[in-house]
């Protein structure tokens, strides 16, 4: 027996979206039809415009050209309001940003039903509101403590909040910016199971990703934007990784990997080292670092990586044990004194602890080095000298900027991280700390941050890598520690780990047959 | 030591700090109600002096008490629009907007003050708001002087504290106002307007201001003279955080205040002659600050206070 096969009914269609800021054009004739029940991976570059075409769906802009529609409860398609986010609710779509949306001084309850009673009358409607909510928690799956205050939950749960906040307005259509951006593994996993099940349940969903390994894993089709324009629109059955890497990018992209290299002396050696009171420590952690090594950090953020990472930009102390830089013992360090003693920091938080937002591109390449006389003339700060090294930097690292006197503030992520990298590697330090280097980057930003890391070790560095990312750490380290509860499992070589055996023990299974 | 006691114990103490209290319980949920929102109101010193001239002239050009409530209102509001636009959808510094109000509306009142009444050196009086007479309550012992002999604005006070934490927490809009000033960008995304609520909010907060000042001229005071205000804006500004920005707080922060000034007054009485009047008159300045050192050092801002905010901006 056959069902005849129909492809379902669409739910939403954007045609001819056009968008500009200025001279800038973010979004350029882009079409885009939403089936229900399907789930779409809109994927890109930071900067591909994909979060400008959302807004433009959902209100926030209005598009210069273009229109989007929207199918009704009988199937007809009608034209939504432009630049209405009461229009987009009403019509039935639900957007998920990526920085959450949440009154952090109200109650679950309250963030889920504001705006959704007439503001002039007395309200009530909650014990309706409440039954509606455990209704939708019970189908979905995304359960919460409604009576619970935003600030006091995850990042997890307030996600959970706002997708609920757009089930209980009714909503046909779910679009989700960056979803995973702040989630780990395992809650992105649930939370794409989840998706799952609301779209078999008839929900259409668009979710925006840059991430390919989730979009493959995730969507039934994927359209890619580069530079605002749609260059691609495949079911996802017929992707790999390589070919949306290069529609993503619009050329060919070789993926960093390390050659084999002998190692050589040690250069910073930790033992017995414990360090922080409460979530966030490290406890009798011991490791070598060699010269011309990766060592790979791999571990879920909270674990003590970052107060590793602390300790060893100088910014925390060692309560006991020893840490050894090229075989001097260091004691109550600073952060100048391990800039000194040539030890270059990637911070994980690179716009707060990377760059200075206020100052310019230039002071913020020579902000380390401000003492040195090469920036310097009878004691004053040299602005040539100072502009010379920005110009340099610039080409060289291939940071988009206006120029040197441009505020950083105002870059991409990736160009500041591209400023960090230059400011901490040409110094050509001895040792190099990257903390989560590459999180939040596109394909291409995280290409050159690798490439980097690479040649630093090709010259004999040293370099610690801290990450979450699976695929980074196999294909750069050397070798792998994992961090789990502030403990760090002895290093291994890569070759006799695979991404299970780590994937484990991250999740706490300290075994030592873990390993393959 | 005695004599401490017999101030605290009087009738007429409580009273007076009843009274006293009465124009800053208008103004800190005037003040509240705007930061709630997350726009601070530093118009409000100039509001009360705009809404203490405009309630008592208009009483005295024959428009009647309550009319000249409603006009002390009126005023209020207007200069809370101006302050209204230029923070909100301008987006202009909170700090300075709050100042220029001040000082303009300070000045348009003395100006339309002096136009109006240019020969005069004693400001004429108007038949001010009397204590009301309640049955029954105003006639209990200790309690009715104490409490119930007050004027009809006082007791509109105390209705609004009532009123204003009703509307915060009992209502769609008081959730939406709460919703705003911490985080605009969750309300404009459930498809409200930022800009709406945050101007109508800041209107009406003024406006509660302005009744502040309207309790000085037309209940306090029958006349209008300058400088008259004196500070009290001010004090409302530092008792909305002393009161964690809710209104049942405000009153008890208002009362303590006035507690605190009717008690310095009746000590002056008792032990002046050793130390100078101006020691007292410190004393409830010097309390609040103390209280307020206190409570401010975990207090809970509204998280968008200050901030101007853009539509489609995150």
């Amino acid at each position: 027996m056959t069902v005849p096969v129909e492809a379902p009914p669409v739910a939403l269609s954007l045609s001819g979206i056009t968008k500009r800021f200025g001279a800038l054009t973010a979004n350029e004739a882009v079409d885009l039809d939403l089936h229900r029940g399907e789930i779409v991976a809109l994927l890109g570059e930071n900067g591909a415009g994909k979060t400008t075409l959302m807004n433009i769906l959902f209100g926030h802009y209005v598009a210069d050209e273009g229109n989007v529609r929207v199918a009704q409860a009988d199937g007809t398609l009608v034209p939504l309001e432009p630049g209405s986010p009461h229009a987009a609710l009403e019509a039935g779509i639900g957007m998920v940003h990526q920085h959450f949306t949440l009154a952090e001084n109200l109650t679950v309850l309250e963030n889920i039903m504001l705006g959704t009673a007439a503001l002039f009358s007395t309200g009530g409607g909650a014990r309706a509101a409440r039954e509606k909510l455990d209704d939708l928690m019970r189908r979905s799956g995304l359960v919460v403590d409604l009576d619970a205050r935003i600030s006091r939950l995850s990042v997890g749960e307030k996600q959970r909040v706002e997708i609920l906040k757009a089930l209980y307005r009714d909503a046909r259509v779910l679009v989700l910016d960056e979803p995973t951006a702040v989630l780990t593994p395992q809650e992105s996993d649930t939370l794409f199971e989840t998706l799952k099940a609301l779209a078999a349940q008839g929900l259409a969903i668009v979710f925006i990703s840059h991430k390919l390994a989730e979009v493959l894993a995730a969507s039934d089709r994927i359209a890619v934007l580069r530079l605002g324009r749609k260059v691609a629109d495949l079911p996802s059955v017929d992707c790999d990784r390589q070919k949306l890497a290069e529609l993503m990018v619009g050329h060919e992209v070789t993926m960093s990997r390390r050659e084999p290299q002998a190692s050589g002396e040690v250069l910073l050696s930790l033992s017995a080292v414990t360090c922080g009171e409460g979530r966030d420590t490290v406890s009798d952690i011991g490791f070598d670092l060699h010269a011309g090594e990766i060592l790979g950090i791999a571990g879920v953020s909270g674990n003590g990586q970052a107060m590793l990472a602390r300790l060893l930009s100088g910014l925390e102390q060692q309560t006991s044990g020893d840490i050894r830089l090229a075989g001097r013992e260091i004691r109550a360090h600073d952060a100048a004194d391990m800039i000194r003693a040539g030890v270059a920091r990637i911070p994980e938080d690179r716009h707060r602890d990377g760059v200075v937002g206020a100052m310019s591109v230039a002071e913020n390449l020579v902000i380390e080095e401000i003492r040195s006389p090469r920036y310097q003339r009878f004691g004053f700060l040299d602005f040539r000298a100072i502009a010379a090294r920005a110009v340099e930097a610039i080409a060289g690292y291939d940071i988009r900027c206006p120029g040197g006197d441009a505020v950083a503030r105002l870059l991409s992520g990736g160009n500041i991280q591209k400023i960090v990298l230059a400011r901490t590697l040409d110094a050509e330090p001895s040792v190099v700390l990257a903390a989560q280097p590459s999180r939040g980057l596109d394909i291409g930003a995280t290409g050159d941050v690798h490439r980097r890391l690479l040649e630093a070790r090709g010259r004999g560095a040293g370099v610690i890598l801290i990450s979450e990312d699976l695929d980074e750490l196999f294909a750069l380290s050397d070798r792998i520690a994992v961090i789990h509860r502030g403990r760090l499992s002895p290093p291994r070589p890569a070759e006799d780990l695979n991404r299970a055996a780590v994937g484990l023990m991250m999740a706490g299974q300290h075994t030592e047959d873990a390993a393959a | 030591m005695s004599d401490i006691l017999d101030i605290l114990l009087a009738a007429n103490f409580w009273a007076a700090a009843l009274r006293i209290a009465t124009p800053l319980i208008f103004g800190v949920l005037g003040a509240l109600l705007c930061e709630r929102a997350g726009v601070l109101n530093l118009g409000i010193e100039g509001i009360f002096t705009a809404g203490a001239m405009a309630g008592w002239m208009a009483a005295w050009l024959g428009a009647g008490l309550w009319g000249g409530v409603m006009v002390a209102a009126l005023a209020g509001a207007a200069f809370g629009l101006l302050h209204a636009i230029l923070t909100v959808p301008l987006g202009l510094s909170q700090h300075v907007s709050g100042i220029g109000v001040t000082l303009f509306a300070t000045s348009l009142s003395y100006y339309t003050y002096r136009t109006a009444l240019p020969d005069v050196s004693s400001p004429p009086r108007i038949e001010a708001f009397q204590p009301l007479d309640i049955p029954v309550l105003s006639d209990l012992p200790f309690l009715g002087p104490a409490l119930f002999q007050q004027t009809a604005l006082t007791f509109l006070a105390l209705a609004l504290v009532v009123a204003v934490g009703f509307v915060l927490y009992r209502t769609p809009l008081g959730l939406a106002i709460r919703a705003v000033g911490d985080n605009p960008s969750a309300v404009e995304a459930q498809g409200l307007s930022v800009m709406a609520l945050r101007i109508g909010t800041v209107v009406a907060g003024s406006a509660l201001m302005a009744l502040g000042g309207a309790f000085l001229t037309m209940s306090a005071f029958d006349a209008f003279f300058f400088g008259m205000v004196n500070g009290r804006g001010w004090i409302c500004i530092a008792l909305t955080v002393f009161a964690s920005w809710r209104p049942g707080k405000a009153l008890i922060g208002a009362l303590l205040f006035g507690a605190f000034d009717a008690f310095q007054v009746r000590l002056q009485t008792e032990v002046g002659s050793f130390v100078p009047g101006q020691v007292f008159l410190m004393l409830p300045y010097i309390l609040s600050i103390a209280a307020l050192v206190v409570v401010a050092r975990k207090a809970d801002y509204p998280r968008a206070l200050l901030k101007p905010y853009f539509k489609g901006q995150r």
